[in-house]
């Protein structure tokens, strides 16, 4: 783009960092966890190889996980800078990114079954664009794998099969069967992103969002906090461990987002994050780049 | 740790119970979604058709005995033209669930590595023809791809893609847990049946204000 000639490279930059090295929060989050484990079982050795990737990925900027998943970008920025011009600039530093060996071509065709071979196409990469007032640009970028998409979950309360009503006690019961049901097929401990209300697509793209929280992170809205500790607490009472080998920790963290619904509609929708929580967020300031 | 060369026995491949560490050596071929598909397709209950001969002549005697990776890597082309591994962890195996078993019967396979487990057809098919499930580190891709010392061929890259794609590739030490093993056990039914009780006594919490 004409305001920052480099745009294109910073967001190669961007992408290389997300998918080689993990965010400290969710390191820190990964030796919690290991810790929590009896040292010599495979729940601790499952860790073990975990952290043992991370630094290889690290040092030798290789993909943590081959399935360098759906490409989510996040872009704040002010007013006046060309949604266009960066859209262009994302997609082209996406097909650079694959050539380098950062990204796995992952885009394909549902009707031909057809890789298109550089990860662009249809939907690919997912872009947002949202105008703020701060005179910097923040481009926030997740990498979603399909293992753990495919976990997700929407439900509609009522719930019978569960008892779940419309209130609290039902959100708390549906997204709790989510992570069971999950298992250990989203490479778990997994991150939950859940949201509370909102429409079929707007609750999925709410609960999805949370994965950009830091783990550590404490919800300002104390209902949405409080619900968040219980279900930390009880999902990581089921015992599933990572990869689904028995164990103390199921979930790395549970955060829940709300919007409004409609009278008629009560959804609750679960994101699945595999433990390889991929997200980085780049800043640009007075012209300097930064990734975080 | 149990060391396991390939081509393997079924002897050698009964001594494993869920739980067992491996060390696996020697050469085996990935395959996902599309090439699960392609092997019933052409393979299960029927000869190969002409054009896919060629292939059949490579998968029959590698399958047989050998072990097939869930896995679609990200594959480096360097300059001398030789393909290199560069990120190759496991992707989730149920999605094979209604070909594996057919796979394991027709071609021997003694071994299926992936993540997340199997279910019930795949569980009788290791139990009756002596195969199991490993099971490898989801997202440690770049651990696993070290263990991959060399690419010996690719076949149907064209009309699968990278992903989908048989690398057929020698690993040194590639690590994995026995998840299933043939004698009926299965770490992943055993989880979620002792997860689902936890999930009903804590349902009755929640309903408790607990």
């Amino acid at each position: 783009m004409e305001e920052y000639p480099k745009f294109k490279d910073w967001i190669v930059e961007l992408l290389r960092r997300t998918s080689t090295d993990l965010p400290a929060d969710v390191i820190a989050a990964l030796k919690r966890a290991r810790d929590s484990e009896s040292a010599g079982t495979p729940a601790w050795s499952v860790f073990e190889s975990i952290l043992q990737n991370v630094d290889v990925a690290r040092e030798k900027s290789t993909p943590l996980c081959q399935d360098t998943g759906t490409n989510v970008f996040l872009v704040h920025h002010p007013r006046g800078v060309s949604t266009r011009a960066m859209a262009r600039d994302i997609v082209a530093a996406t097909a650079v990114a694959v050539e380098k060996c950062y990204l796995r071509p992952n885009s394909v065709d549902p009707i031909s079954g057809k890789n298109s071979g550089n990860n662009v196409g249809p939907g690919h990469p997912y872009l947002h664009f949202e105008e703020w007032d701060r005179n910097d640009i923040q481009v926030r970028v997740m990498l979603k794998g399909g293992g753990c998409e495919n976990v997700g979950a929407q439900y509609s309360l009522p719930f019978a099969p569960l008892g779940a009503g419309r209130d609290l006690k039902g959100v708390e019961t549906v997204i709790l069967d989510a992570i069971n049901n999950a298992q250990g097929k989203g490479c778990g401990p997994g991150a939950i992103g859940a949201c509370i209300g909102g429409d079929r697509a707007s609750s999925y793209m709410t609960a999805k969002e949370q994965h950009f929280r830091a783990l550590d992170d404490s919800n300002p809205d104390p209902v949405l906090r409080a619900l968040e500790e219980r279900l930390f607490d009880k999902a990581n009472r089921l015992g599933i461990g990572p990869m689904g080998f028995g164990g103390q920790s199921t979930v790395l963290g549970v955060k829940v987002g709300k919007l409004n619904r409609l009278p008629a509609s009560f959804f609750v929708s679960v994101s699945y994050m595999c433990w390889e929580c991929r997200r980085r967020d780049m800043w640009i300031r007075n012209g300097e780049m930064q990734i975080e | 740790m149990n060391n396991i060369e390939l081509p393997a026995s079924g002897e050698t491949i009964a001594r494993l119970r869920v739980g067992d560490l491996v060390s696996i050596n020697g050469v085996m071929v990935t395959a996902r979604d599309a090439a699960h598909k392609y092997l019933v397709d052409n393979f299960i209950d029927r000869d190969p058709p002409p054009q896919e001969k060629r292939y059949a002549e490579k998968l029959v005697p590698l399958l047989n005995g050998g072990v097939i990776y869930h896995c679609g890597p990200v594959v480096e082309k360097e300059k001398s033209g030789r393909w290199r591994f560069v990120a190759a962890g496991p992707t989730t195996s149920i999605r094979e669930e209604p070909y594996q078993g057919p796979i394991i019967g027709r071609f021997g396979v003694r071994g299926v590595i992936g993540k997340g487990g199997m279910g019930e057809k795949t569980l009788e098919a290791c139990k009756r023809h002596k195969a199991v499930y490993l099971h490898a580190v989801g997202g440690a891709a770049s651990i696993l791809a070290a263990s991959v010392v060399e690419v010996l061929d690719v076949m149907k890259i064209e009309e699968f893609g990278l992903p989908e794609a048989f690398w057929v590739i020698r690993v040194q030490d590639f690590p994995a847990v026995v998840t299933m093993d043939s004698h009926g056990g299965s770490l992943h039914k055993d989880v979620q049946a002792r997860s689902t009780a936890t999930f009903q006594d804590l349902v009755k919490d929640i309903r408790e204000g607990k």
